[in-house]
């Protein structure tokens, strides 16, 4: 009976006796479910382009951050780091779809998956290798620190990388409706062959596609890596990211985001709240109890298409 | 010239459908047998047998477990793991509560406890497919995980939260526990992995078998011509959490001695899909050539740059590990998705011709 | 050689057997409605199939056929109508749950496992009979193994009237397409079942192809009396081994009656000359 009460009514006792707090534990869920969206992003991208479940998103998001920052940590400044990370994603795009996907390219998704299973400890042996395994310090010039606003404490650093996803994804959204070649990569999204039928070129569009994620990879790398540390456990967070894809539908744009956010948020609440009452540690699995549940009762996710099977 | 069939006919079903049709292949079976009861325990020392040889047998129990449900039943699993931990966790709190039970019959209920777990988290995977599964198995392992280690009534509330599996024996000799020789626990460990093989090879040679492979070949056309999706999934979690759970007893019984979630992690999850990967999907052979191979890889990896000269500093190899593995990944699945086992039988198909060219 | 001109000695010795063994009508469709979305695939069809019957379903390209038959076994479930099948009315059923009452079919693009070797295929069709529980099919000797033998010989019956010996243990994939839909006959013929539909069982042969696939049909529907429902575009076959033919077009009902009946009638040689309606 405790156990219930401590499970069912006491967080909402907590919450509103002390609705600032919850306030702010929200607010910071929030915040770091947008940098969750910014890795599913990069995941909804290919999967929407070539079908491919890259599971290797992660190791690609530590792959730019450990790159940005070793070049920072060779002197060269920000920009000119930027620009050959983005070169070395480009590479690594072009790469993978030559020597991965060309080859599978009838496979049944299942074989796609673990190929870039494959592909990411690959990654992340090569950029262990390259860079060596101590955690890099990020410092991208913003503040850590926690500022008030209307009496409630936001962290700096969670604002700024809000903003920076949002531009982002305006800036992606800008890109898919206007220019002729975002119109090309949702064609390819919508059926392959027509797209080939038209003349557009797969290749080219799918090397493109893994570029752009790759891109989209750096911008979450460094945001994460300048909160947490370039270290290993940021291909991890790529696995978080799954349950956001499903929580949002694997082709949804819009769906990364509210999953993202959901999730964030969720997990935030589950662990503060929920702690006194079952111990801490919750981050670790809520994420992925909550997809469990969303599978049971709607598992195309809250924007994804039903899938109509014919014979 | 060895190898030949001719002359070899068979007269009834039940002789065509037998594991080893053909005679040089049952001989040679019988023999790699006496040389695994027999020889191996005679030659074999404690290091050799203590550091490859039981987490080899071990290890292959749970690759098999994995076969049977993602290369034969095509439910793809990440939570190889934390069924692992459910066995291993069942078998202790089933010694240390009941401590008169035999541990086969403990190792046994483990797996029986760890099968209605797995079918507990397969229930999504009856609307659901591909990586959609793999995030519902993904949930089971970081929630099992979560639980062993939080809640105390699983480590028997021990303070120092080190907790080792209790000493038990089999026949007078002990198997478990410090007093127990590595020859015993080598040949207990080999008796229950070869039941357990001759288990598994049976189903998957049964109409259970069938029902798995059509699920995974063409979901569909299964469904309309009988097969149930439900049961056949279902079983298919069941029996493959059963053999994973039985791995996880035998891991932290006779392996490491002691119970401990951290020895069942992602990693753990994602070796043994790489097993099967290698080994090769769908195929009981497979998943010994798999663990076998996954086992052995570090130990040359290790001691490759010694043997040419080189001086690798460690922490080098192990990146070098992940990267080999990535690459052999991605290697197997272009060029052979059916891995060793299918190198295995070409390699017979060619013996069959030899001396001659075709 | 037409297939024409081979069938017409066997068409004359079945149309008497024919004649006399139809029986009552074994399956009954009423009003059947089925859409996808904005997609209207069938209006308000109905018609009968009696037992021991050849029953013809013809019609242009996209008229719906393929989702008639995936209607009658269960796999698309209608917006209107049902289906009375041996007495018992159902608007719609799973389709293991067809399989089991008796309804097995073929596949337009063949849906073989090609994992597994052509018996083991066969085999397949036989899962719903098989019994023996997990735990005895792990000890194999024993029921299990006795189980399996019973199920051997009678698909190997299957396999020596459709003669495909040589090739029973090959994985299926790398059969020549000809081979894959015998193998896919004999899969859904292992059922034993008492309706067969089968969708298109002679695309993409050629001649010889053909007529022994006739021959194999013919042959079911005599020794069994299985009634056979077929969707097919060769009006050469269809005319001739068919007692009866339904004729679709934009997921109507144009026609329904004898193959000369239907050959007569002015709508349906106006769907497939393409006039405007």
């Amino acid at each position: 009976m405790d156990f219930l009460y401590n499970l069912l009514i006491e967080p909402l006792v907590q919450i509103f006796t002390y609705p600032i707090f919850a306030l702010e534990v929200l607010i910071g869920g929030l915040l770091s479910g947008v940098m969750y969206s910014l890795v599913a992003l990069g995941f909804v991208l290919i999967f929407k382009a070539s079908g491919v479940f890259n599971f290797a998103q992660g190791a690609m998001v530590l792959f730019a951050a450990l790159f940005f920052a070793g070049f920072m940590d060779m002197g060269i400044p920000w920009y000119g780091a930027l620009v050959l990370t983005i070169a070395v994603m480009a590479l690594l795009a072009m790469t993978i779809e030559r020597a991965v996907l060309r080859p599978l390219v009838n496979q049944p998704h299942i074989i796609l998956f673990m190929a870039t299973i494959g592909i990411t400890y690959f990654l992340d042996g090569l950029g262990q290798t390259i860079w060596g395994s101590q955690v890099r310090v990020l410092d991208l010039g913003i503040p850590q620190s926690p500022m008030e606003f209307g009496g409630v404490q936001i962290n700096q650093f969670d604002v700024v990388a809000a903003v920076v996803a949002g531009t982002l994804v305006a800036v992606l959204a800008v890109f898919f409706q206007k220019t002729r070649i975002g119109r090309a990569l949702r064609a390819v999204a919508d059926d392959h062959q027509a797209a080939l039928s038209v003349g557009i070129p797969l290749k080219t569009i799918w090397a493109i596609v893994w570029t752009v994620a790759g891109l989209v990879g750096l911008v979450a790398g460094i945001m994460w890596g300048a909160k947490l540390g370039v270290q290993f456990s940021l291909a991890m967070v790529a696995l978080k990211a799954l349950p956001v894809l499903i929580l949002g539908g694997f082709t949804s744009i819009p769906g990364a985001i509210v999953g993202g956010l959901i999730i964030g948020a969720g997990e935030k609440l589950a662990e503060v709240f929920w702690s006194p009452a079952i111990g801490g540690g919750i981050e670790d699995w809520f994420a992925y109890m909550l997809a469990l549940a969303f599978l049971l009762f709607r598992p195309q996710g809250l924007f994804g298409e039903k899938i109509i099977e014919r014979v | 010239m060895l190898y030949r069939e001719a002359g070899q006919f068979k007269t009834t079903y039940s002789a065509d459908q037998q594991i080893f049709p053909i005679l040089q292949d049952r001989i040679g079976f019988f023999i790699t047998l006496a040389v695994a009861f027999v020889v191996i325990p005679l030659f074999a020392g404690n290091y050799v047998t203590q550091t490859i040889l039981i987490p080899f047998l071990v290890l292959s129990i749970a690759a098999i477990g994995l076969n049977l449900l993602t290369g034969y039943a095509g439910q793809l699993s990440l939570g190889t793991g934390g069924f692992m931990a459910t066995g291993a966790f069942a078998a202790y709190k089933l010694a240390t509560s009941f401590p008169d039970l035999n541990i086969v019959f403990v190792f046994l209920a483990a797996g029986v406890i760890t099968a209605f777990v797995g079918i507990l988290f397969g229930i999504p995977s009856l609307r659901i497919k591909g990586f959609y599964l793999a995030v519902a198995t993904l949930a089971a392992q970081f929630f099992l995980l979560w639980l062993f280690n939080k809640v105390p009534w699983f480590t028997n509330y021990s303070a120092s939260g080190v907790i080792s599996a209790p000493p038990m024996s089999i026949f007078g000799y002990y198997v478990t526990g410090t007093a127990a020789s590595y020859t015993a626990k080598y040949l207990f460990l080999l008796t229950l992995v070869t039941l357990l093989a001759l288990a598994a090879k049976n189903m998957v040679r049964g109409h259970i078998g069938r029902a798995w492979m059509a699920v995974r070949d063409m979901d569909i056309a299964a469904e309309i011509i009988g097969i149930r999706p439900l049961h056949t999934k279902l079983a298919a979690f069941a029996i493959s959490s059963f053999y994973c759970g039985i791995a996880g007893a035998a891991w932290a019984f006779i392996y490491t001695g002691s119970v401990e979630p951290l020895a069942f992690s992602i990693d753990v999850s994602f070796k043994v899909l790489f097993m099967i990967i290698i080994g090769g999907l769908g195929s009981i052979l497979g998943s010994f050539l798999g663990a076998g191979f996954i086992i052995l890889l570090p130990i040359m990896l290790t001691n490759a740059p010694q043997l040419l000269g080189l001086n690798v500093p460690v922490d080098m190899i192990s990146h070098f590990e992940f990267m080999i593995f990535g690459v052999l990944i991605i290697f197997f699945l272009i060029v052979e998705p059916h891995g060793l086992a299918r190198l295995w039988q070409i390699g017979k198909e060619k013996l069959r011709l030899w001396p001659f060219p075709y | 050689m037409s297939v024409v001109a081979d069938l017409t000695d066997i068409n004359q010795a079945s149309a008497a057997a024919h004649a006399r063994r139809i029986g009552d009508v074994v399956l009954s469709v009423q009003n059947i409605s089925l859409s996808f979305g904005g997609v209207r695939a069938l209006t308000n069809i109905s018609f009968d199939v009696r037992e021991h019957e050849v029953l013809a379903i013809i019609g242009p390209n996209g008229a719906g056929k393929s989702s008639m038959l995936n209607v009658i076994n269960g796999f698309y479930h209608p917006q209107e109508g049902k289906i009375i099948h041996k007495g018992v009315e159902r608007k719609s059923m799973r389709p293991h749950e067809a399989a089991r009452r008796g309804i097995a079919r073929t596949f337009q693009n063949i849906a073989l496992f090609k994992g597994m070797s052509a018996l083991d295929n066969i085999m397949t069709g036989r899962n719903t009979m098989m019994k023996s529980n997990i735990l005895a099919q792990a000890l194999y000797f024993g029921p299990a193994r006795r189980e399996e033998m019973e199920h051997r010989k009678f698909c190997e019956h299957i396999i020596d009237f459709l003669e495909i010996e040589a090739v029973r243990k090959t994985p299926v994939g790398r059969l020549p397409y000809g081979m894959q839909k015998r193998v896919e006959l004999g899969r859904a013929l292992a059922a034993q079942p008492d309706i067969l539909l089968l969708d298109e069982p002679m695309a993409g042969m050629n001649v010889e192809e053909k007529e022994d696939m006739c021959r194999f049909i013919l042959d079911v529907n005599n020794e069994f009396g299985t009634t056979m429902v077929l969707i097919e575009h060769d009006m050469g076959v269809v005319m001739d081994i068919s007692d009866r033919v339904v004729v679709l077009d934009y997921g109507r009902k144009l026609a329904d009656g004898t193959p000369d009946a239907v050959r007569a009638n002015q709508e349906v040689i106006d769907a497939y000359l393409g006039v405007s309606h």
